[in-house]
């Protein structure tokens, strides 16, 4: 299925998730500690160089997964020019895009797998104290199976629909998907339960 | 147990994807897209613990680099983007929605989910939506306000649309909806 990850190998790929995620941390607290729209703009220069070491075609998909932000930041400096602090918008739309291209950056450099491998370190501390970690492990092979399960469904009725009208696909079909949603849930249950359940040590 | 957690995972699936269910434009040209009202079923229909794991859930793949906001959006960076508020909201309304749709259990499923949805996925949502855009974009309580009108109206269609599906699945599928269960 498909995800934010770069298929364009760049240096980053190499590094450990778990320092990735500490550095962007450590970088996004710095951005909002930083005040001066010249620290800001030392940020998104270096933002964009950490972009252009794996060359102009990364640092283009970069730009595209920023096109959500761009209303954010028209927003934001029209309004504080109107306020009559243009440079106070100046510094919060850099630091936004500063901040939301290096998080950015670890999705695109960071195997889905190995973020997953992260979250089940963080969770060890609640393993110590006894908390079972299985079932969301469990849930997230779920999820990550279903979706296109669902939307396999959710487009075939899309397709039965528009051979029986000449009107758009209407909020109609929400129902059949959820129902469809329901009803594979149980389904998936009942094999569950029929193949012994989902954890044997689990005393309830 | 089996059942809670794949009706959890197969709800935070169906966030996913009614994100995809075609966005319709209003007449004030603000598009609404179904997402919003898979975060306020998941409320109305998994009842309160349930649908806030089942929105946590999906907020972690979406976390985890998966493209499942609608739009196409996900990865670490929306975390960081003005909307964060909104996305931390998400699980709150899930749980407020369905709290209420487990109180009114004796109340008629449809007012009992929409006064479920208009709260837990309005009133609730907006709060900590309005404080995101007041820290991340350095508004005024007033300005954020504003900025959010002209998605009320989206809003209250998908709370409408929200109790009419847990009616209906509550009549197709009575013992799956759980918060009434």
């Amino acid at each position: 299925m498909l995800t934010l990850t770069s298929d364009i190998r760049t240096p980053y790929h190499g590094l450990r998730a778990g320092v990735k995620l500490a550095a962007l941390c450590g970088a996004t607290v710095g951005l909002f500690w930083l005040q001066s729209v010249a620290a800001m703009a030392g940020g998104v220069a270096a933002v964009t160089a950490l972009y252009l070491v794996p060359g102009p075609r990364f640092l283009r998909d970069g730009l595209r997964q920023l096109k959500p932000l761009w209303v954010f930041v028209a927003l934001v400096i029209a309004w504080h020019a109107v306020m009559l602090d243009a440079m106070a918008g100046v510094t919060i739309a850099l630091r936004l895009v500063a901040a939301v291209a290096l998080a950015n950056l670890v999705t695109m450099t960071t195997r889905f797998d190995d973020l997953i491998d992260v979250v089940m370190w963080l969770l060890t501390p609640l393993r110590r104290l006894g908390l079972n970690t299985v079932p969301l492990g469990f849930a997230i092979v779920l999820v990550v199976r279903f979706i296109p399960v669902l939307m396999d469904k959710a487009s075939k009725l899309f397709d039965a629909w528009r051979a029986r009208s000449a009107r758009r696909v209407g909020w109609q079909v929400a129902l059949p998907i959820t129902l469809g949603a329901i009803d594979d849930a149980e389904h998936v249950a009942e094999a569950l339960r029929a193949r012994g359940g989902l954890i044997a040590s689990q005393e309830a | 147990m089996e059942r809670q957690i794949t009706l959890i995972a197969l709800f935070a699936a169906l966030i996913a994807v009614l994100g995809l269910v075609p966005k319709f434009t209003l007449a004030s040209g603000i598009p609404i897209t179904a997402q919003g009202m898979g975060i306020m079923l998941c409320g109305t229909v998994l009842g309160a613990r349930r649908g806030a794991l089942a929105v946590l859930l999906f907020l972690g793949l979406v976390a985890l680099g998966l493209p499942l906001l609608a739009g196409g959006r996900g990865g670490l960076g929306v975390f960081a983007g003005p909307t964060v508020g909104f996305l931390i909201g998400f699980p709150i309304a899930a749980f407020v929605a369905g709290l209420i749709t487990e109180r009114l259990r004796k109340a008629p499923v449809f007012p009992a989910a929409l006064l479920a949805a208009v709260l837990g996925g309005i009133v609730v949502l907006y709060i900590p939506g309005i404080l995101g855009m007041m820290v991340m974009l350095n508004l005024t309580l007033k300005q954020a306000a504003i900025s959010m009108l002209p998605f009320i109206p989206g809003d209250v269609i998908k709370a409408g649309l929200a109790a009419a599906l847990t009616a209906s699945l509550y009549k197709a599928r009575p013992a799956s909806v759980l918060s009434r269960a």
